[in-house]
């Protein structure tokens, strides 16, 4: 029941008083009158009312709020009470900060909002919004620049796969933009938060764009007349703009802004030209700043990172033009740059042909700059940038020098990626320059540095590039203001290890690079946690809010004759720098079935999707080509993009003249355009053939498997009960808690004992949660939605049947086999040091000396990984060991010290309390020898320039982490392993924690050595996109299947060879002549392989999409040109 | 004339594998000679016989089939049954006058762009010293 007075009613909907009244006395609103003015009404009457008068439900929704907690509260869920009460001693001091009307309140899940506003539109912003759109939730972007996709879009390739970054962020981009479910507000910023976790009432202030987004076509005529040039921001003002200015070619939203603070309208009353001009009347100079109010459940903090600012430091000689930051340097290699794609230096835009990359500019620096952490992804950045040069220069010779501390390639296929590196040539010099002078004339720069020798060297190049760090967001204090969280020293959210996306306010969850400085793939692994989080939270209003996707009914063509729409894309200069589309266009309209052709600059771009759609409408198309890059990343989004036009999915083909053409034909133009021609013609002809098709659907087994009873599963499998999904855990040994079980803390200090206790007991209470414990997975089959498995639980089989799996069976410490281990119990490895030592205080003042050893068998040959751990580990127990006992001795022995992130702090903390690292090379490792009742150490200071004996208690050993012999799971799941034994994500970036076969997830180490915190955050991203797959009843099944043709006579041949035993024959009493048997496919089993296509002798049987007609019309086409 | 012959080589592509393998190789800009046409497939396994001998009657001059692994294929067996059937296409096209040289079937892993690369260069060099495949039916 809803309570309310006319004026407030009134207000909410911006009506005049008297027309409330009115509604009342005439039934339109039926609500009755109570004591004091007030009226109540039904809650399903109200919002009856409010869709009969189109009020939105925003507003809906916070009349409702506004008017509901005058009525009795309903019973109250004890958590949410609990923080109620917390939230509102917080919100009593905060009252008087706010407009005099009364605090919502939560009571039980009714007040629940089933929508989250996600501040900051990079690419962590976006993941998390997708997720949560997609599994029901209705999201908001709150974007402070006029277009969403952060940093990453400004990136020309990501590590550790040289993938092009706009390439792979441009699809993700277009579908927050079409999604119904994320509203995008651009330049925009929080103004106030009320409310508390549940539903934050947000006010948001829009400043205006001055161009109507509504009639804005992107045509660049306003920026084509504007007369001002102001400095691009896009490209760190390395050229120039115009007052009216889209952010970046591929922006999305795609339209045009006015920079008010350039615009000499604004100044001197005069020009207006862009409006003049605007062919569609889209300028309007009388928008004002707007405040809108949103009511969410929960809100995801992605505000990003400021890049370090070097100008005020004049040693980093960031005032020599020849000297760029590495953001800059990422645009001057970008395609859609400053220089599209050429490589020239700044000074005089010749191409360079010495280039250097200084590395910790503004991290790693806590004397000049107070950033006493570590940037997580520079060292990796650099050597991307300087492998990927080469292909940006015109000529053959490039010098690649790095200037690093230590380099860090900590991450999954980096050690690798730095091996490559070495292999071509790039210099790496352990120094970092200390003085940077102009070079000769003014360009270039001459750098003075001090080897390791203590040498001064003095060298020059035509450029240098500064790596420089990570910053907290410039406004991170003033969201900190506005929510009411915490920061830590550098203004990075405080988060803990064991809620690693938690903010210190319930509701508000923190992400990316506002949580710790770290690369794209850990910030999306974070996106879908947060998700899992808010999904937890809001989990009972799920699908409250969100709109379901409708296509519009399909055109039926299947009377048609091909009509077919080319559109060839350049990708920037991606192909277009090699094919020549032109020629391509030209010729593709002369082929049969074409009735139009069109060339695109990115085809993939929002801007293009709307060209299509028009282009199919205009001309009646029926079919569509698009020449472009691979149909594996984009046929899904040209799908959608015909679905929303009125056509079938499927009558959309690609021409792959990107990764299979103008990537690795780069040295023939001619004939790769002629190659593209051929691959064009080919996918006419089969688009041709092409004919609508079906997706069935199919019912999905709602429930989970978790493999792996760790810490990492137990969460996952807990999270995953939390929102709403039934899970079976099976854990090969009796008992649950696996690596966790031996860890006494977490990095940041929590307690992991408590912790593990906590989650097992919840985890036996759970009734959604069947635990097996001592139980292996023997087999498994089918597929996502439906897989089955043969659990072997202590010698008994049992059959499970489950539509998703999380596989998080972590790893071990690897067994060293050097330094005397095993021979003398002194030696031992990290975690039995801290077992046999650190955890008994008595050991630990006896002790005198300890030294550790670090890359014990990793990044060598036989283990060319780097375990990411070890380092931190062994930093903290020397500082653990130290604040036990400070006259103990501890040293570390070490190749590179990769305390990656806010994990550097440990280490300047252990140099503060007298921690000695040495640095020893592979060729040159320590010797150890056993001496009475002592360890001598020997090894070789590379500054003191001479061997040095160490004598030690103990000698702790980082050995690294391997992984389980888990070769069986990849093998009859069939998902992708790599070389070292780690499971592989589905794409090293944007889908960490999907494995390579739909509808199976990886969480922790089994994916790659992790911290516990990073483990924590893959298992409930793992956990929410399972949750996303089986909160469905059923899921759409492709539409890639066998079917029986007329032609069938029953043989029988295809029964046998269908590895999936889909097939079976249907006998009937023979009928005149007629056939009396012939092929059933069962569709929930049929995966579309085609083995049976290929035995058929008679064309009886065959696959949708890969028919024989389909497939001998490329042939033909391939082969001969004129016979289309 | 013979030193400029470019061939038309038409090769069959697995979705899972070679085609990932290929669009890697792109990834990577790996070169390799302009003349292979490929045809996106889901499996070798679905790649009938009559598509090879019509490519071969329709004029083109080298064809290759490239798929996952043998015990990596998507759907367990394809490329086995694939590989099966290949060394019946060999000797049905040798009975037919078509050399059987100019057929191959190769796999190739979604990772191995390099591999890749490697066996398109050395195939297309294999099908340029064959010559033309038309005249030499027309010669005979």
């Amino acid at each position: 029941m809803l309570m309310f007075k006319v004026g407030t009613i009134a207000k909410h909907l911006n009506v005049h008083r008297n027309t409330v009244t009115n509604w009342i006395k005439k039934g339109k609103l039926q609500a009755r009158s109570a004591p004091a003015k007030r009226y109540t009404i039904s809650k399903t009457k109200f919002i009856t009312f409010c869709e009969k008068e189109n009020i939105s439900k925003a507003v809906m929704e916070f009349v409702i709020l506004e008017t509901q907690h005058q009525a009795k509260n309903s019973p109250q869920d004890p958590e949410i009470d609990r923080n109620k009460n917390i939230q509102n001693d917080r919100e009593a001091k905060k009252t008087s900060e706010f407009d005099s009307e009364a605090l919502t309140q939560i009571s039980g899940t009714d007040n629940l909002i089933g929508s989250v506003m996600v501040v900051g539109g990079g690419v962590a912003g976006i993941q998390a919004a997708l997720e949560l759109a997609d599994s029901g939730y209705y999201v908001y972007i709150v974007e402070k620049t006029a277009g969403i996709g952060g940093t990453m879009a400004q990136l020309d390739k990501t590590f550790p796969t040289n993938d092009c970054a706009s390439c792979i962020i441009l699809p993700k981009l277009v579908e927050c933009d079409r999604h119904l479910n994320i509203e995008l507000i651009t330049l925009a910023q929080v103004e106030k938060v009320k409310g508390s976790a549940g539903h934050f009432n947000i006010q948001i202030k829009k400043k205006p764009r001055y161009i109507d987004t509504d009639k804005c076509i992107a045509c660049g005529i306003c920026a084509e007349k504007c007369p001002i040039n102001v400095k691009e921001e896009f490209n760190f003002g390395i050229n120039k703009r115009k007052a009216v200015y889209i952010k970046y070619d591929q922006s999305v939203p795609l339209k045009y802004a006015i920079d008010p603070s350039a615009c000499i309208y604004f100044t001197l009353r005069k020009c207006r030209a862009c409006e003049k001009f605007c062919p569609t009347g889209a300028v309007n100079f009388t928008q004002t700043e707007e405040t809108v109010t949103i009511i969410v459940g929960a809100v995801i903090l992605a505000p990003g990172f400021k890049p370090f600012d070097p100008s005020g430091h004049d040693f980093f000689g960031y005032h020599n033009k020849d000297v760029v930051t590495s953001l800059e340097y990422e645009r001057l290699l970008s395609i859609g740059g400053p220089n599209k794609g050429a490589l020239l230096r700044p000074s005089d835009n010749t191409e360079p042909r010495k280039i250097a990359w200084v590395q910790c500019v503004g991290s790693r620096n806590h004397n000049n700059c107070g950033n006493s952490y570590c940037s997580n992804i520079c060292c990796m950045s650099a050597v991307k940038q300087s492998m990927t040069s080469i292909e940006h220069i015109k000529g053959q010779k490039l010098e690649r020098t790095i200037f690093f501390m230590d380099l860090r390639s900590h991450g999954k296929e980096s050690e690798k990626f730095f091996e490559k590196a070495k292999e071509e040539k790039i210099r790496f010099v352990r120094a970092l320059p200390h003085t940077m002078e102009p070079g000769k004339g003014g360009t270039g720069i001459q750098m003075r540095y001090m080897t390791e020798r203590g040498e001064v060297m003095v060298e020059s190049f035509d450029m240098a590039v500064l790596s420089i760090g990570f910053e907290a967001p410039e406004d991170a204090l003033t969201l900190a203001r506005l929510f009411d969280i915490e920061l830590d020293q550098h203004h990075f959210a405080r988060t803990s290890c064991i809620d690693p996306i938690e903010s210190s306010r319930e509701g508000v969850y923190v992400i990316g690079a506002f949580q710790s400085p770290k690369a794209i793939s850990r910030s999306v692994v974070q996106a879908s946690a947060s998700a899992a989080s808010a999904a937890r939270l809001l989990a009972d209003k799920r699908g409250s809010l969100a709109k379901t996707k409708i296509f519009p009914d399909e055109r039926d063509i299947l009377d048609e004759k091909p009509l077919v729409g080319v559109f060839v894309c350049s990708c920037g200069v991606n192909i277009a720098g090699i094919v020549d589309v032109d020629q391509v266009v030209a010729y593709a309209a002369r082929l049969p079935y074409v009735a139009y052709v069109e060339n695109n600059l990115f085809s993939c771009s929002a801007d293009a999707q709307e060209s299509i759609i028009d282009k199919i409408h205009e001309f009646n198309l029926n079919r569509i080509v698009i020449a472009a890059c691979t149909p594996r990343t984009h046929e899904h989004m040209f799908q959608e993009t015909l679905k929303t036009a009125q056509l079938n999915g499927f009558m959309v083909e690609m021409a792959n003249i990107r990764n299979q053409n103008s990537w690795v034909h780069q040295q023939d133009s001619k004939s790769a355009t002629q190659k593209a021609k051929d691959q064009v013609r080919m996918a006419i002809a089969k688009v041709a053939c092409n004919y609508p098709l079906k997706q069935d659907r199919i019912k999905v087994v709602q429930k989970a498997l978790v493999v792996g009873g760790g810490l990492v599963g137990m969460d996952s499998a807990l999270t995953l009960a939390r929102l709403g999904v039934e899970t079976i855990l099976i854990e090969k040994s009796d008992i649950l808690g696996g690596n966790a079980l031996n860890l006494e803390t977490c990095f940041k200090g929590e307690k992991v004992g408590p912790m593990l206790k906590d989650l097992i007991t919840r985890l036996n209470q759970n009734k959604k949660i069947i635990v097996y414990k001592k139980a292996t997975l023997e087999s498994a089959s089918g597929s996502m939605g439906n897989f089955k498995g043969i659990v072997n639980i202590n010698g008994k089989i049992k059959q499970i049947y489950f539509g998703a799996a999380i596989v998080a069976t972590g790893g071990k410490e690897a067994v060293p086999e050097e330094y005397l281990y095993g021979d003398e119990p002194r030696v031992m490895t990290q975690m039995e040091f801290d077992k046999k030592v650190l955890y008994h205080p008595g050991k630990v003042n006896k002790t005198q000396s300890v030294v550790f050893i670090q890359c014990v068998g990793s990044r060598e040959p036989k283990r060319p990984y780097c375990s990411r751990i070890c380092c931190i580990h062994s930093v903290k127990t020397a500082i653990e060991l130290k604040q036990m006992n400070p006259d103990i001795k501890v040293y570390i022995l070490y190749r590179e010290i990769r305390t990656y992130g806010e994990w550097e702090e440990y280490y300047k903390e252990a140099r503060d309390l007298g921690v000695m690292f040495i640095r020893y090379e592979t060729i040159r490792k320590p010797k150890v020898k056993k001496a009475s009742n002592l360890l001598i150490i020997e090894v070789f200071d590379p500054i003191a320039r001479r061997p040095v004996r160490i004598a030690a208690d103990y000698l702790a050993l980082a050995t690294g982490v391997v992984a389980h012999d888990n070769k069986h799971l990849a093998d009859f799941f069939k998902f992708s392993i790599n070389s070292d034994g780690f499971f592989n994500g589905a794409h090293p970036k944007l889908k960490p924690v999907d494995l390579s076969v739909a509808g199976l997830f990886l969480a922790g180490i089994c994916n790659y050595p992790k911290p516990l915190d990073e483990s924590i955050e893959q298992a409930r991203a793992a956990a929410f996109r399972v949750s996303a797959l089986l909160l469905q009843e059923e899921i759409k099944s492709e539409a890639i299947k066998a079917f029986v043709t007329d032609r069938c006579d029953g043989c029988a041949l295809c029964v046998d060879v269908c590895p999936f035993h889909a097939i079976s024959i249907i006998k009937a009493e023979k009928q005149n002549r007629q056939p009396n048997a012939w092929a059933f496919i069962d569709p929930a089993l049929c995966q579309g392989c085609g083995l049976c296509a290929a035995t058929c002798p008679n064309e009886g049987i065959m696959v949708h999409g890969f028919t024989l007609e389909q497939l001998s019309a490329q042939v033909q086409a391939a082969v001969n040109g004129a016979a289309l | 004339m013979t030193s400029r012959f470019e061939p038309v080589i038409i090769g069959f592509l697995c979705n899972w594998c070679s085609y990932t393998g290929a669009d890697l190789a792109g990834v990577a800009r790996l070169q390799y000679p302009p003349n292979l046409r490929p045809i996106r497939v889901m499996c070798t396994g679905m790649v009938h016989p009559n598509l090879i001998m019509e490519a071969f009657t329709a004029g083109a001059d080298g064809v290759t089939i490239m798929g996952c692994h043998p015990g990596a294929c998507h759907y367990f067996e394809g490329n086995t049954k694939a590989a099966l059937r290949a060394e019946v296409i060999s000797m049905v096209l040798g009975d037919i006058g078509v050399d059987p040289a100019r057929f191959e079937l190769q796999w190739i892993s979604s990772a191995e762009a390099p591999v890749f690369a490697r066996l398109v260069t050395e195939f297309t060099r294999k099908i340029k010293k064959l010559g033309p495949h038309k005249r030499k039916i027309l010669d005979r």
